[in-house]
């Protein structure tokens, strides 16, 4: 599976897809592939203040529990509520199962993420 | 689960095969196994509708011999061997003096003086160490680490017998749940036992470590028809966990009895003395404080190993083994609880990442199959 070229990505395997001072952001197909079967997703609460490289939720495959980390700073204003009740969709369609939109406090932060080649190099 | 790191893991005879088939492999109790083939999901419901091929060569087998190997197996095991007939295999316990587990265990007795013993791959030496000083003075007995000279293939599902039977004559269909055999498979020899850690039909397949691969292949390749696929040990654990089978160093140990664990018809009450037997009769006699108990998940969330269980304000227990299973699709689990609050239905919290989350005691097993 090929990376978005337009999503910039964290070394924790996340993506976000900016438009304007809003983010959508994701896990990575890299980070789908080493949970293994996806089968439960804790989401934050839109109006939720997030910070850049925090925690903002969990994901859990059948065997392990991993921390989601936001990429950016700023507050939740969209949760994927569907992703709820299909999880698996993470496993199968990595970079289309955004999680929650974020609008960022500050937009500068997101230009020392990683592009999709430096995303690429990082984990092949 | 706690790994060594610092020593080199130990190799199966398939690790080779492992490897070149693109298995994910993981540290698993010193071993280098695979935790994963094509995903835990779907290795699971192959099992369940299908068959799965598993390696388990690192489980180990410790054998006992001698005029009074029975009375030695008598006295370390907590299940009546005397019951056995030559063919035939039990689930039993190694005990501590306390009632507790050194181990949980297969016995299968080979010959009227002759056992084989199935043990965690974790616990060899342990339990090696134990046997040989416990059965020391029972007179001609002995007991061989034969774990170098096994390897171990599991093919569970109800399609098992279809796919095993062209490859030996060995008659499956006759043989009984828990009885075994020795002949030929995939013209290699070997034992073959009506057993699993599953919850399904299915058999476990004892051969020469250096024709492990050959009747691997054999076996896949019998089974290309009905869709058998190689799986880890991610969905032996989920599929163990779904038939309620205890695991060593998840639901049982040497802090738990053999009755907390609701395991006290692998002991044999009628027997003379064994190791464990006064403990466990004791509490027998002035019942348990706490036991173990199914749950399943009634708020969202997954129960883990290790998380703490609460009846109200009060930390009354921990969960043992809990995730959610690919084929009931439900997040169940194992914990201790007091015994007044086992009783299906019977509601009470498990700590989720510091919020208490609704469970409810439910009856084990969570999932038998049609007979």
């Amino acid at each position: 599976m090929s990376y978005p070229a337009s999503y910039k990505y964290t070394k924790d395997h996340e993506w976000i897809e900016l438009t304007g001072d809003r983010g959508k952001v994701g896990i990575t197909d890299y980070a789908q592939q080493q949970l293994g079967d996806v089968v439960y997703i804790d989401l934050p609460d839109v109006g939720a203040k997030l910070k850049q490289g925090q925690s903002f939720g969990t994901i859990e495959s059948v065997k392990a529990v991993s921390e989601l980390y936001s990429p950016v700073t700023g507050e939740v204003v969209e949760v994927n509520s569907a992703l709820k009740d299909k999880p698996e969709t993470v496993n199968a369609e990595p970079h289309d199962s955004w999680m929650v939109v974020v609008k960022l406090t500050n937009p500068g932060e997101a230009a020392a993420l990683l592009d999709a080649a430096q995303y690429q190099d990082l984990v092949k | 689960m706690v790994q060594a790191t610092d020593a080199p893991l130990k190799k199966t005879p398939l690790n080779a095969r492992h490897r070149a088939s693109g298995a994910r492999m993981v540290p698993f109790s010193g071993w280098d196994m695979p935790v994963e083939y094509s995903g835990i999901v779907q290795e699971h419901n192959a099992v369940r509708t299908r068959a799965g091929l598993f390696d388990v060569s690192h489980m180990g087998e410790i054998e006992i011999a001698g005029k009074d190997a029975l009375a030695a197996v008598q006295r370390i095991s907590s299940n009546d061997a005397s019951k056995l007939a030559v063919g035939q295999a039990q689930y039993s316990g190694l005990m501590t003096p306390q009632g507790t587990f050194v181990d949980d265990l297969l016995v299968y007795r080979l010959a009227p003086s002759h056992f084989l013993l199935v043990v965690n791959a974790g616990n060899i030496p342990k339990d090696y160490a134990w046997i040989a000083e416990q059965i020391a003075s029972v007179g001609d007995a002995v007991a061989v680490d034969a774990s170098s000279r096994y390897a171990l293939i599991a093919l569970q599902g109800p399609a098992a017998v279809d796919v095993l039977q062209p490859l030996t004559g060995v008659d499956l269909a006759s043989m009984k749940y828990y009885w075994f055999a020795h002949g030929e498979v995939a013209n290699v020899r070997a034992t073959v036992s009506r057993t699993g850690y599953t919850g399904e039909d299915g058999f476990e397949v004892f051969v020469p470590p250096q024709s492990a691969d050959r009747v691997w292949q054999a076996i896949l390749e019998s089974g290309k028809v009905a869709e058998v696929i190689p799986c880890g040990l991610g969905a032996r654990d989920t599929l163990r966990l779904e038939a309620s089978m205890r695991l060593y160093g998840n639901d049982i140990d040497d802090t738990t009895t053999a009755l907390e664990a609701d395991l006290g018809w692998i002991v044999g009450w009628k027997k003379d003395d064994f190791i464990g037997a006064s403990a466990l009769r004791e509490q027998k006699a002035g019942g348990v404080a706490r036991k173990i108990v199914g749950f399943e998940m009634v708020d969202r969330g997954i129960a883990r190993h290790g998380y703490d269980a609460f009846v109200g304000d009060s930390n009354a227990g921990v969960v043992t083994s809990g995730t959610q299973t690919p084929f009931l699709k439900k997040a169940i689990g194992m914990a201790y609880l007091p015994l007044e609050h086992t009783a299906p239905n019977t509601e009470f919290d498990v700590e989720i990442r510091g919020k208490r989350t609704r469970a409810r005691v439910v009856p084990m097993p969570f999932y038998k199959r049609a007979k």
